[in-house]
């Protein structure tokens, strides 16, 4: 974890209501994919902790919705901003553990960290096969830089107006794959879980205080017992896994 | 004594600035961020006799200019905590510290207290009776005198080491309180804990905590708090210890001015992990602006 100060380089919709902002400055502590970020907006007491998206050089990227007033503030911000962050925050993905054939399961704004991680693997000789999930043909971004990477993307919407119609748990049939990573709402991830036997990786979302593992805010049981999704997640194993009814 | 030196029950601190319990853990994972011996001391998270895992998720919500948490004395206990916490933070912590404990029971407090009254580290018991996110005990035993006399009884019995006791604002005269715990033996009292509070979740028109309400933290508390201070530091003959919504040197002067003779601050370091660390370095400077020579000295200035 670094406390430093980043300059907004372009802040422009990729949706009606997804946005991409590209920032720069020391990432030195931001080691992973899978990691946050928390940032300072004026005006808010508490930071916003939003999952990088990517890391390349000092080149920041982030891809956030815009559902609150933090957020609605943070698509005000134009280049030259300068904004106080926490960076290198959580666990993130451990790439080791994959396979030669990971699976990479996003859902709406679950999607970005897995552009960083399928960048990682691809780098690293793996065949990516990514399922991005969302609700509308108008939700859908990040297909073609999946593409560029040279994963093999598989897009859904609920509605059936772009892509394959459904869940993402419709698109695995036929798929072959040694490992799972996934990100998204936590129906989803449960029915992911439900849905595949193979090992993976799963990133957890949860309102949080601190961001830094103080405040204890966002604990989890889990089967290794009490972790903070902050600190000792997002990423869960999924041996790790204990679902809340 | 240096300019920032104040003594707190008959303990010198370096400084007066200490982290409040639940918002810097056992202390360890600050080291990572700066030296935590700048600190005076630090209060270490709230220790019961058994695990608590505490709330449900959400636990925490934003306000304006504060947060509410509702995190319900999640602890490992007092026996795990003697045996894996603390060394770990006597590893980077070299002072005494001050051990946060609570309980639902005053058994449960004489308990914790006994149990972590032999380790050395231990400097003063800050005894929390004033939780407002537990039910069944923490707060029913802080707004009520009788109740808290007999918490301070009990732990006063467990221990030769001070004990404050940690005062909740959400009583109508919190002097009451802080009068009944001095008579039954308290050697300070320190307050405010968090302002019991709530937020509504409009997407899905539910309270937005799980624990449907929680305790209100950070600025917007600061002049409520400051004026609870004032009002028990001129009722009480015992140390004050003032907290709540305090982010900046400024503000530890305030309290300080108001009667306190330490100052606890605790949200600012959730927003900023560097918040204790830069008001300590800080405060050489304010006093200058301000003509304060020693902190010692302006203890209860502004009390008239």
């Amino acid at each position: 974890m670094k406390q430093t100060v980043l300059t907004v380089q372009k802040n422009l919709p990729l949706t009606g209501s997804v946005r991409e902002m590209t920032l720069s400055g020391d990432l030195s502590a931001v080691t992973r994919p899978g990691q946050f970020v928390n940032l300072k907006l004026d005006g808010f007491y508490l930071r916003r902790p939003i999952s990088v998206c990517d890391k390349d050089g000092d080149a920041l990227t982030l891809i956030y919705k815009v559902v609150g007033d933090g957020t609605r503030a943070m698509a005000d911000y134009g280049q030259g901003k300068e904004i106080d962050c926490l960076v290198g925050l959580g666990n993130g993905y451990d790439t080791a553990l994959s396979g030669d054939a990971p699976l990479l399961v996003g859902g709406g704004v679950g999607v970005p960290p897995l552009y960083w991680l399928a960048k990682t693997l691809i780098a690293e000789g793996k065949r990516v096969t990514a399922i991005l999930g969302f609700n509308t043909a108008d939700e859908v971004f990040y297909e073609n830089e999946f593409r560029t990477l040279g994963a093999k993307v598989i897009v859904t919407t609920v509605d059936g107006s772009y892509g394959q119609k459904g869940f993402v748990t419709n698109a695995l049939a036929g798929l072959d794959y040694t490992y799972v990573y996934t990100c998204g709402p936590e129906p989803m991830l449960r029915a992911l879980y439900r849905a595949t036997t193979l090992d993976g990786q799963y990133s957890f979302e949860r309102r949080m205080g601190c961001g830094f593992g103080a405040c204890m805010g966002c604990t989890c049981k889990t089967v290794a017992g009490n972790k903070r999704i902050c600190r000792e997640g997002p990423v869960l194993k999924r041996g790790e896994i204990l679902w809340e009814d | 004594m240096g300019r920032l030196n104040v003594t707190l029950c008959g303990i010198e601190l370096d400084n007066p600035v200490i982290p409040a319990s639940g918002t810097f853990g056992f202390g360890y994972e600050f080291a990572d961020y700066y030296d935590i011996n700048e600190l005076g001391t630090f209060s270490f998270k709230g220790t019961t006799a058994l695990p608590r895992f505490g709330n449900p998720t959400p636990r925490i919500a934003e306000t304006p200019s504060g947060m509410l948490n509702a995190v319900g004395l999640q602890n490992p206990g007092v026996d795990r905590v003697i045996a894996e916490e603390l060394p770990k933070m006597k590893r980077v912590f070299s002072k005494p510290v001050m051990t946060n404990v609570s309980g639902f029971s005053v058994g449960e407090y004489v308990e914790v207290v006994e149990k972590l009254d032999g380790e050395e580290a231990v400097g003063w018991f800050e005894v929390n009776i004033s939780c407002p996110n537990v039910h069944g005990g923490g707060m029913s035993f802080g707004t009520d005198p009788k109740a808290a006399a007999e918490v301070t009884r009990a732990v006063r019995k467990a221990t030769k080491k001070p004990i404050i006791l940690k005062l909740s604002p959400n009583v109508t005269d919190v002097t009451e309180i802080a009068r009944a715990v001095e008579s039954a033996g308290a050697d300070g009292v320190s307050l405010i804990n968090t302002l019991l509070g709530m937020r509504i979740d409009l997407a899905r028109k539910r309270p937005l905590l799980a624990n449907t309400t929680g305790g209100l933290s950070g600025p917007a508390v600061f002049p409520v708090a400051l004026r609870m201070v004032y009002q028990t530091a001129k009722a009480v003959k015992i140390p004050v210890v003032g907290m709540g919504g305090v982010g900046r040197a400024e503000d530890v002067i305030e309290m300080m001015l108001a009667g306190a003779t330490a100052v606890e601050v605790g949200a600012a370091n959730l927003v900023d992990p560097y918040a204790c660390r830069d008001i300590i370095r800080d405060l050489p400077g304010v006093m200058d602006k301000y003509g304060i020579e020693n902190l010692q000295d302006i203890i209860g200035g502004a009390i008239q």
